[in-house]
């Protein structure tokens, strides 16, 4: 049984692995759009127009409240001539079609938008109030102020947040398998379909996830453990 | 945007909402009584009871959903001793198959819930329960576990909703639901974004009541507090 996981052309090791890989780059590819997402929302929400309030709020609604693979099958069959009638707006004519590397990161990334906007809104409202002032009787200029003050603050405390969305994110991406990219997900299902021996394949990608799982929890306890140490010694002193 | 088409599919979208809330109804409940049990082995003092309820929390919650119903369908009906057993009767069936994934899954998610739950309710309660001279059992029946759910529900809800979510994920193992049914409109009528409208706006119903009968629920298990 274990020789169908070999490396080389016999087996599927190497295969998997790979595909492992390009679980980890769309999670990450995935993870960085959303936070983009997630801080320009996190701004509207904070903002005091009214318009773009309501633009953030119905967004993380929807998203949140719809089903992952829904907003996937939206973005795999109509991103395409999403894209295609915006370039016709900019004069191209011509038939595009995107990646599934790229419409996966889309898919994954817009839900992952949603839940980093509720991460990075709470982290700024944590960071005391008495901050922005000292900012501001420094003379800082806004832009200064955000990223040499409340940057640095807010990042710390959405840490824990953003372990979780990576964690959703990470597991989110298996359903870009629908999308033909081959992660783990899907290179698994080839493989037990090929090979007839889908219980090896699915316990297999069952492993590698949980190995991936527990490489990140690491690497966010440490984070943490980094991130805080500061805060502790300024908390105690 | 086509309207006509938006109506057309919303009648037959809406005939996948019974399968979608059979669905979430049998697995959470036989999930939430999983959970109380999983949550008292973890809190046990018995250090392989609440190892292993620790790795089971950890394995469900390491891994995607879609990889679980496809591991439980797919993977066990390989071999043949599960073909000839009286488990085949049970996993043979897609239904009972993503059911099982489900109720594992929201066992291991409410199993944590329950368990800060539980942690929560303070320990002079308990006391009072046995100077009153209640056994174990009774005051776990009667004062832990009212309190932990009213502590617990919140977070439950959310739970809830999380369900409803996953549920769209049996539609890979042939269960036509809403999102069966959606996808397979989309494939014939490519016009994704309306049907997306339309079926979203049936989950986003759905979450919406629930949302409205845990906030009503809240009110009732804690009247002073309202």
């Amino acid at each position: 049984m274990l020789e169908l996981l070999s490396f080389g052309d016999q087996g599927w090791g190497d295969e998997m692995l790979l595909a492992g890989l390009m679980t980890i780059l769309v999670s990450l590819s995935s993870v960085c759009l959303g936070l983009l997402i997630g801080v320009i929302l996190a701004s509207f929400k904070l903002s005091k127009s009214k318009i773009l309030k309501l633009t953030a709020e119905i967004y993380t609604t929807v998203v949140r409240g719809v089903p992952e693979l829904l907003v996937i099958y939206l973005l795999f069959f109509g991103g395409s001539s999403a894209v295609m009638y915006f370039a016709k707006i900019f004069g191209y004519d011509g038939y595009i079609e995107l990646n599934a590397f790229t419409i996966g990161t889309f898919a994954v990334g817009a839900i992952s938008g949603a839940y980093s906007t509720e991460v990075i809104r709470g982290a700024i409202l944590a960071v005391p109030k008495g901050q922005f002032e000292a900012g501001e009787t420094l003379g800082m200029s806004k832009f200064q102020m955000n990223l040499q003050v409340i940057f640095p603050q807010v990042a710390r405390l959405a840490l824990p947040g953003i372990g979780n969305v990576w964690q959703i994110t990470l597991k989110d991406t298996s359903l870009i398998s629908v999308t033909a990219l081959v992660e783990i997900m899907r290179q698994a299902k080839v493989a037990a379909a090929s090979e007839h021996e889908p219980f090896v394949f699915y316990t297999t990608a069952i492993l590698l996830y949980l190995l991936i799982t527990t490489g990140s929890n690491k690497f966010f306890n440490k984070a943490e453990k980094k991130f805080s140490k500061g805060f502790v010694v300024e908390e105690s002193a | 945007m086509d309207f006509e088409l938006m109506y057309e599919s919303f009648f037959k979208l809406i005939k996948g909402i019974p399968l979608t809330l059979e669905v979430v109804i049998i697995s959470t409940i036989l999930g939430f009584f999983l959970a109380i049990l999983v949550a008292l082995m973890r809190i046990s003092k018995k250090g392989y009871l609440s190892k292993t309820a620790y790795y089971f929390v950890y394995a469900v919650r390491g891994t995607p959903l879609l990889l679980q119903i496809f591991f439980i369908y797919y993977g066990l009906a390989q071999f043949s001793f599960v073909q000839e057993s009286f488990l085949w009767i049970v996993l043979k069936d897609p239904f009972w198959c993503a059911i099982i994934a489900l109720t594992l899954n929201t066992c291991a998610y409410s199993s944590e819930i329950i368990r800060g739950g539980i942690q929560s309710v303070s320990k002079g309660y308990l006391e009072a329960g046995s100077a009153l001279g209640m056994g174990r059992i009774l005051s776990f029946r009667i004062i832990m576990l009212p309190l932990a759910i009213r502590q617990a529900l919140p977070a439950y809800g959310n739970e809830l909703i999380l369900m409803v979510k996953a549920s769209s994920l049996v539609s890979t193992v042939t269960l036509m639901e809403i999102t069966g049914i959606a996808r397979k409109i989309i494939s014939q009528t490519f016009a994704p974004i309306e049907i997306f409208l339309v079926a979203g706006s049936i989950y986003l119903l759905i979450n919406f009541l629930i949302t409205r009968g845990i906030k009503v629920a809240e009110n009732k298990l804690s009247p002073d507090l309202a």
